[in-house]
């Protein structure tokens, strides 16, 4: 397990490379810069060109591409992702700023979320085509079709109605003053959350109805096995494997990908950071960013299939 | 011991002879998208300790709804016992609630299903799965049900059980899984223990393996077990008492060795006849049931047998009740009396075979010849060095247990897979390297009928397409017309109607599924065909007539079959010549006779005795010699001779070299140390 966890972070590195020249070729090769962006803003009327010259020339933008992409390349090796265009604060740092809130949002999301769908779509699976099955299935579906930025709005309004209070507005570390920081971040974790829960509740249904009819289930029933432990221990465990592959694939959207949710909830991170970048041209905060949210993937990706291998003895990591 | 039939036992029944299991007048029904379903209809049996019942019938007759009925493990959504009592131990297992009937499975009755490949939980360590109903139901700790667990692995017969405990499903052979199964079963010391077609997924010496177990079991311990079976070799072999249903009903029932020769109703006899048989006369052809069994939707009125009974007469019309008959049992008939004074149903005697046939027939020209083939599949050796020819116009079967590497063997043949070494030759041409251009020209001439004929018609496709579609690729029928009455011709010949043509796959029972595939493989004019266990997955009454029709369609056309099966009654019914395979080695190949009456390879031997007769006076006289062990590992096969580790024979010359495939007799192969070419061959 150990040496395939190895092999698989090796064969990151090509992946890395390929992200990387490709994100950097993309940018290159939509028109405009940072540069212009910053000092032609009216126009550009009052910034004579040898200024604008010289600010390219500071940031490196007037060499060639291959040279750009050679400087950016040798930093990445050494894990330095460069300075932003705008700024001029490194990009890891712009990026460590952000990634706390984001990284901790969607961890509260994918808890609150699973842990909403397991009981949800065991449920809905046990008592299929009934009441309590049609009555799941709305709250799912309404889910699913609610994007997180609305029912986040929704959610602060109600707060605001039935309770005159609206969360804190500035983001304090979990370490410093945890209520304040759940305080904040819970209900973002919930409105994305709620979206999660729809989906997966809807994958473990559908899988627990495949697994109550396979064979095994009615070999445990044969032996006399609590229904209660049939359901949990026998099926349930062969139940969660799609559900593992889509919460990790969702886990990866959300670290990056909450745009307007951020928004809404005026939330100073990744997803806005994101925005902001691409609005500034900051070529170089997009390139760690896209680094970034790619290396979440591939580590989600792993940590997936390593969950796999842990439920299920048949495969085998090699 | 004398059988009677419930409604004949009246008044006071003593304990110690009152049955263990007693089922009255079930009746069981299924809410399907066509309407309701009657899957079991009135219902009665008694199984006694230490009995062995038998319940014979073909797919969708009952029999595992019974089973499930008596368990209450019939899927709830749809499914309904609406009348009768199940009655365990005195107590009619229907009034009991879901507590109490879930504390009496497991620990008094349970059971055994078919498939060992998807009844055990894939996530579970087998050691969790056998201890589960041990510390449910006996409250042991821990260290006490694990210390049983090793114990029951012992008994089935599982070595290095404490290291097993540990192991997965998919880590044991479907054989060693079915042991786990039964080691499951008698983990509470069960008194009845139910059995769905145990072995049916098994090969051939694993299943004898199998039932000599539970027999033992059964005995050692008085457990009463029942026994869901369509193979009647299995049923001649352990049952004391049978029950023939067919189409949700009782056909017949009584001991088992009346039931083999004096079968009473029309279905019985019928069934028993379709059945291809290692004592069988050769030559013979099979007896069968034509038609289908009826659609339980919208059963036919009266005797459900009739539109299929030879015997059929105005009071068919009717249902008939179950009557006695002597010397005990009961069957389903209006002319039980006729059949039992031998008015009606004498089977007409088996044909002998021709005086002076068993002379070696003359050769005729090889059409395929297999020269020295090996594959493999990375370091997974399937077949090696094997080499044998197939003659015009002849059927070669193709014996061996699951992993012997006859299937691969088939697919080499069609150049689905490429071989590592050696080289195939089709008609004179060297097909091995051959291009794809020129092996569309050789593929005219080779077709292939597949095993499942549910998954292997393409479900979107009318019949008419899916038959007349090679025809299309190949440019064989001009216009359309000419196309459709090619078709049409083509459906005849393999005894399907012509309407047939614009029917969908899952409109037609599996019968007339494997129907369509053969007129598909007749399409091209094929002068050679690939049949890979083109009967297994059929009834024993439809296999018979599929049987029949192969047959019929070689004389007509005089098509050479490779008849891939593991089923060596069959292969010895319709086979000119049979090799056998082991772990992807050639061992045995010869005329059928040679093989069936003097099989000269151990492993051939050991094949041979291990399939049950049905016949349960000789199949009891018989003593068996079981093969023991499992099949190596094909990833790492035993050096020398492959069959050694499990050969009794084996000598030391045996584990070092690897034994030739030569020529002992005329026309017989055989690849072992201690056959002697002619005079001296070893006998076991």
């Amino acid at each position: 397990m150990l040496s395939y966890i190895r092999k698989r972070l090796l064969m990151t590195i090509p992946t890395f490379f390929g992200v990387a020249l490709l994100t950097f070729l993309m940018l290159r090769v939509m028109p405009g810069d940072v540069v212009e962006y910053k000092l032609r803003a009216d126009g550009g009327a009052l910034v004579s060109e040898e200024t604008i010259q010289a600010e390219k020339r500071r940031l490196g933008l007037d060499k060639p591409l291959w040279a750009q992409f050679g400087d950016w390349a040798i930093g990445l090796a050494t894990l330095d992702l460069g300075k932003s265009m705008w700024t001029d604060r490194p990009v890891v740092e712009e990026i460590g700023a952000r990634i706390q809130l984001s990284l901790q949002v969607a961890v509260m999301a994918v808890v609150f979320g699973v842990a909403i769908a397991v009981p949800l779509g065991t449920l809905s699976a046990l008592h299929r085509g009934t009441f309590i099955d049609q009555f799941i299935r709305v709250i799912t579906i309404t889910g699913i079709a609610m994007p997180p930025f609305w029912t986040g709005m929704l959610l602060l309004l109600s707060l605001l109605a039935v309770f005159q209070w609206l969360p804190p507005l500035s983001f304090t570390p979990i370490y410093k003053d945890p209520v304040a920081n759940i305080s904040q971040l819970m209900w973002p974790a919930m409105a994305i959350g709620y979206r999660l829960a729809a989906l997966v509740t809807r994958v473990i249904r559908s899988s627990l109805l495949e697994v109550l009819n396979e064979d095994y289930i009615r070999t445990a029933r044969a032996k006399g096995v609590y229904e209660r432990v049939v359901i949990r221990r026998h099926a349930l465990r062969n139940a969660l494997l799609p559900a593992v592959t889509v919460v990790g694939v969702e886990f990866g959207l959300l670290v990056g990908g909450l745009v307007v949710t951020e928004q809404v909830f005026n939330l100073n991170g990744i997803g806005r950071l994101f925005v902001e970048a691409v609005a500034r041209s900051d070529f170089m905060l997009i390139q760690g960013l896209v680094l970034t949210t790619a290396a979440f993937f591939i580590v989600v990706n792993l940590v997936v299939d390593v969950l796999y291998a842990l439920l299920d003895p048949r495969i085998q990591l090699h | 011991m004398t059988y009677l039939a419930p409604h004949h036992r009246h008044g006071r029944v003593d304990e110690a002879t009152a049955p263990l299991l007693r089922v009255e007048n079930l009746h069981v029904e299924f809410q399907t998208s066509h309407g309701t379903v009657r899957a079991v209809e009135g219902l009665s049996l008694d199984v006694r300790r230490g009995e062995i019942m038998a319940v014979v019938g073909e797919s969708g007759s009952g029999k595992s709804v019974t089973a499930l009925s008596i368990m209450r493990l019939l899927p709830s959504r749809n499914a309904r016992i609406t009348k009768g009592r199940i009655l365990f131990q005195g107590r009619d297992l229907l009034d009991l609630g879901d507590e109490q009937m879930r504390d009496l499975r497991g620990r008094d009755i349970s059971m055994i299903f078919q498939e060992p490949m998807t009844s055990l939980n894939p996530v579970l360590s087998i050691g969790e799965q056998i201890m589960e109903p041990i510390r449910i139901h006996l409250g042991y700790d821990a260290q006490r049900a694990r210390a049983r667990a090793v114990e029951l692995l012992g008994m089935v017969g599982i070595p290095a059980p404490e290291e097993r405990l540990h192991r997965y499903p998919h880590e044991f052979s479907g054989g060693m899984r079915q042991r786990v199964m039964i080691a499951i079963g008698l983990a509470c010391n069960p008194s009845l223990i139910i059995a769905d077609e145990p072995t049916t997924a098994l090969d051939v010496t694993i299943q004898a393996q199998i039932l000599e177990l539970m027999k033992d079991l059964s005995r050692r311990l008085n457990i009463a077990l029942i026994v869901i079976t369509h193979n009647l070799g299995i049923v001649a072999r352990y049952a004391d008492n049978v029950v023939v249903m067919y189409a949700a009903k009782i056909a017949e029932r009584g001991a088992a060795e009346r039931i083999f020769h004096q079968p009473r109703h029309p279905y019985t006899m019928g069934l028993l006849r379709s059945v291809p048989r290692l004592d069988m006369a050769p030559g013979a052809r099979l007896e069968t049931i034509d038609g289908l069994p009826p659609n339980l939707a919208a059963p036919p009125a009266g005797c459900r047998f009739a539109p299929r009974c030879g015997y059929r007469i105005d009071a068919c019309a009717a249902a008939p009740a179950l009557v006695p008959v002597a010397p005990d049992g009961e069957a389903a008939c209006h002319r039980v009396a006729e059949i039992e004074n031998g008015t009606i149903g004498r089977a007409a005697p088996p044909a002998q075979p021709a005086a002076g046939s068993a002379a070696v027939p003359e050769r005729r020209a090889d059409l395929l010849e297999v020269r020295q083939v090996t594959k493999y599949f990375q370091a997974t050796r399937a077949v090696h060095n094997v080499s044998f020819t197939v003659r015009a116009g002849e059927t070669l079967g193709l014996v061996g247990e699951s992993g012997s590497g006859k299937t691969t063997i088939g697919r080499l043949i069609l150049r689905l897979l490429q071989p590592s070494y050696g080289s195939i030759v089709f008609d004179g041409t060297d097909i091995t390297a051959a291009s794809d251009y020129r092996m569309r020209s050789v593929r005219q001439k080779m077709q292939v009928i597949f095993q499942d004929p549910f998954s292997s018609l393409n479900p979107r496709m009318t019949i008419g397409d899916i038959v007349g579609e090679p025809l299309g690729y190949y440019g064989l029928a001009g216009n359309r017309a000419a196309r459709r009455e090619r078709v049409t011709s083509l459906l005849e010949n393999v005894g399907l109607r012509p309407e047939m043509a614009q029917r969908y796959p899952h409109q037609l029972s599996g019968g007339q599924r494997q129907r369509v595939g053969i007129a598909r493989a007749l399409a091209m004019e094929p002068r050679f065909i690939v049949c890979d266990e083109a009967v297994s997955a059929l009834d024993v009454s439809i296999q018979g007539q599929i049987i029949n029709l192969l047959e019929d369609l070689q004389n007509q056309h005089g098509i050479a079959y490779l008849f891939i099966a593991h089923d060596l009654a069959v292969v010895r019914h319709i086979s000119d010549r049979v090799a056998v395979m082991y772990l992807g080695e050639m061992v045995e190949v010869a005329g059928k006779e040679a093989i069936y009456s003097d099989p000269l390879h151990p492993y051939t031997q050991f094949l041979l005795e291990a399939v049950p007769v049905p016949d349960p006076v000789r199949e009891r006289a018989r003593q068996p010699r079981l093969l023991t062990g499992d099949l190596p590992s094909p990833l790492n096969p035993p050096a020398g001779c492959v069959f050694h580790p499990r050969c009794p024979h084996a000598a030391e010359e045996c584990r070092r070299t690897v034994p030739r495939f030569q020529e002992v007799r005329p026309d017989h192969f055989v690849a072992c140390h201690k056959v002697a070419p002619y005079p001296d061959a070893v006998r076991a």
